[in-house]
């Protein structure tokens, strides 16, 4: 009973969390990305009022779209973003935790650009269709170097510890593992760090890797067609996905709590966690979102599927080999 | 082995990559383009028609309005022909001014191209910074002329305002904050690894195709062409200064004809245009900035006058061409506009072949087209609109030139 109440209450908690800061966040960035250009900007609370504004508007579908599938992905979207929040350690312990989430997590993650790729095709946009071809190339590019980040933290801490629960973000974050390896250890998580973060904008489909949407030239892309509710849900989706990845990688890299320092009782602990952990998300978009869209134009497709697939995974397999060099010495 | 499917990717009339409207077909296979089409025609106003029913002087004003951008060099295009014809000798002083005010107009034109073509790969950063640099040229032109964009300076006979020597502190501070600042959007342009992965071998323009296909401007410039009307023909005051043609070897040392000589060539430009101003404000010589300043004696010789002339420039796009038949009476017999980009559409075909979805946008973007300015004719039967061939213009021109007589 307790355990219902937990997931159902919480699954509602977690959901309303990830809007709201991910919707923040996307404010925050395009305020900061805004002064980095020396404009103004929005105001923080802009993606609020543009939802808002999307919701209100009429759900437009073409002619030749399939509608089911082009109606459906935006729900499947923002429903799968928001159930890896369920798995990830927001300075408090996740709601849900199985044997292995964090895969789980990653095919979580693929789920909305899948959700994309199909509405795009569904949408019958010679557009969309583009963008659902970039998109699919991204996605073969990106979960190689992805992987072999996350296996490697992983196989590295079951070196160490010996726990059934090893696969868990849960677990992961209890125990950091920068404390525990040598000077390669940390040189290899260093590097993987580097490939995580150089991966997150690619996964969020930001600039320069935003060429599924790519405005200038597929008008939005995978996008284009969709309007109203709709878009208002990838927008969302969107939003909460930023906040995802953001958690992964405190998750796997910077798990650290301040509560302990403190003394306080336990509930103000959780909230000092939790904001602590908000500011480490943030610390994350601000490197790998916002100042990056802010210094680079648009790359070509063929330019990013080269880039992941030989420099990218090449590094990432550079972290993995020295991971394992600090088990031999 | 199957047949490998195409399909048509159709962008435009109104795209986010297109400034201004024209229709591209492209038959593509995956990323790569291996047909292009395009038409344009959607924005004509019908320009040389209103002109044939004002007098010259009128006429200006309409002229100034065909390009919002290029609003010095049509004007300087139509009032040499006009002056042509009537044979208006310009007094020195407004030539150099006139000079003055065609490369303040190329630097605005060239700083806001480079903004556009940032954005057009995704650098929106570049665009902003870009034109917050623009503002400085802005503010200068407003100084000198009363206006920011539309300047309404130039007059049939000279110009219609001078410049006094207590400007010369602003000129000379705007021309300095240029110098300065230009140097920081060279190094972005030129050196960012962003940019030159997006720019270099990209839509290249072979000096063999921007010969054949009569590329102006330095769409053409930049393919090694080495065609400037303030040279090839020095008009106004461009006779007396020290100017040569502006190609991307000079700063890269070779030419491949691609995006990046394109953006390298606008850069020198805009240092050129500096140089230019500096050293026409050095020879200013003294004198009247009118042939005839009294517009009503101006209007009633010009209406006497019968004959026709040519005016050429060289604006910010390449060589704009106005040729003015006069008869006698208030309006012109003829009126004839040809802007840059009616030349610099074709190359677009060269370029764009073989290319990636992609590139479309920084290519059409690298002629800097300004298609309004260019669409000059539009045919419409019942409700259908028609497409003229090779040969059927041909024939049409044969008739025109007949009945203008020439």
């Amino acid at each position: 009973m307790i355990l219902v109440l937990k997931s159902v209450i919480g699954a509602c908690l977690v959901a309303f969390i990830g809007i709201v800061f991910g919707l923040l966040y996307k404010g925050i960035d395009r305020k900061l990305h805004a002064h980095m250009q020396m404009r103004v900007g929005p105001p923080v609370t802009q993606p609020f009022k543009d939802v808002r504004k999307l919701f209100l508007k009429e759900n437009l579908v073409p002619e030749n779209a399939v509608d089911w599938v082009f109606n459906l992905m935006p729900v499947i979207s923002l429903v799968s973003v928001i159930s890896i929040l369920l798995y990830v350690p927001m300075g408090v312990d996740p709601i849900l935790s199985t044997k292995g989430d964090l895969i789980l997590v990653l095919y979580l993650l693929m789920l909305p650009a899948v959700c994309m790729i199909l509405g795009g095709f569904a949408s019958s946009s010679p557009y969309a269709t583009v963008g659902a071809q970039r998109e699919m190339v991204m996605m073969i590019s990106y979960e190689f170097p992805l992987a072999v980040t996350i296996i490697a933290i992983v196989w590295r801490l079951s070196k160490i510890y010996s726990a059934s629960n090893i696969f868990t973000l849960q677990f992961i974050a209890a125990h950091p593992l920068w404390n525990n390896v040598g000077v390669f250890g940390v040189i290899g998580l260093a590097i993987l760090l580097a490939v995580l973060l150089i991966v997150t904008p690619i996964e969020l489909s930001k600039i320069p890797f935003d060429v599924p949407e790519a405005e200038t030239e597929i008008a939005g892309g995978l996008l284009a067609e969709y309007s109203g509710k709709n878009l208002g849900m990838f927008y969302i989706s969107d939003a909460v996905k930023t906040v995802v990845m953001a958690s992964i990688v405190v998750a796997l890299f910077f798990p650290y709590n301040i509560s302990q320092y403190f003394s306080f009782p336990q509930y103000v602990d959780y909230v000092i966690d939790f904001a602590f952990f908000l500011f480490k998300a943030f610390v994350v978009i601000f490197v790998s979102v916002t100042v990056v869209r802010t210094s680079f134009a648009r790359l070509k497709i063929d330019q990013i599927a080269h880039m992941l697939w030989v420099p990218v995974t090449i590094t990432s397999i550079i972290g993995l080999l020295l991971l394992y060099l600090d088990t031999v010495f | 082995m199957s047949k490998k499917t195409t399909y048509t990717l159709p962008i435009g009339p109104i795209h986010p990559a297109l400034k201004e409207p024209v229709a591209f077909e492209f038959e593509t296979d995956g990323e790569r383009i291996i047909n292009v089409d395009f038409h344009v025609g959607h924005v004509h106003r019908g320009i040389e028609w209103i002109g044939m029913h004002r007098n010259p002087v009128q006429i200006l004003y309409i002229a100034e309005r065909i390009c919002g951008i290029c609003n010095i060099c049509h004007p300087i295009a139509f009032c040499r022909a006009v002056e042509n014809a009537a044979g208006i000798e310009v007094p020195e002083r407004a030539d150099y001014i006139r000079v003055i005010m065609a490369e303040l107009e190329r630097i605005h034109s060239h700083i806001l191209w480079a903004g556009v073509a940032a954005h057009e790969i995704g650098f929106d950063t570049v665009l902003h910074l870009s034109w917050a640099m623009r503002e400085k040229v802005l503010d200068l032109i407003e100084y000198l002329t009363g206006n920011r964009i539309t300047k309404a300076i130039m007059a049939v006979g000279g110009v219609r305002r001078d410049i006094t020597e207590n400007q010369y502190p602003t000129i000379n501070n705007a021309l300095n904050y240029y110098k300065e600042n230009l140097d920081t959007i060279k190094s972005v342009f030129l050196d960012d690894k962003s940019i030159q992965m997006r720019a270099k071998n990209c839509g290249i323009l072979t000096k063999e195709d921007a010969l054949k296909l009569c590329a102006v401007g330095p769409t053409t410039r930049a393919s090694g062409v080495k065609k400037d009307v303030r040279v090839d023909q020095a008009y106004c005051a461009y006779g007396d200064l020290n100017i040569d043609y502006m190609t991307p070897d000079l700063l890269t040392g070779e030419v491949n004809g691609d995006v990046y000589d394109r953006i390298v060539v606008r850069l020198l430009e805009v240092e050129q245009s500096i140089d230019l101003i500096e050293q026409c404000i050095d020879m200013l010589p003294a004198g009247d900035i009118m042939a005839e300043p009294k517009i009503p004696k101006l209007l009633a010789m010009l209406k006497k006058v019968e004959g026709d002339g040519i005016g050429r420039a060289e604006a910010p796009r390449g060589e704009v061409i106005h040729y003015v038949k006069l008869k006698a009476g208030d309006a012109p017999f003829t009126w004839k506009v040809r802007a840059p980009t009616y030349n610099n559409l074709l190359p677009w075909v060269p370029m764009l072949l073989g290319e990636e979805v992609a590139d479309i946008p920084i290519v059409a973007a690298s002629t800097d087209p300004c298609l309004s300015c260019t669409n000059r004719a539009i045919v419409i039967k019942g409700n259908k609109r028609e497409v003229l061939d090779n040969e059927a213009l041909h024939r049409m021109s044969v008739e025109k030139t007949r009945r203008l007589a020439l």
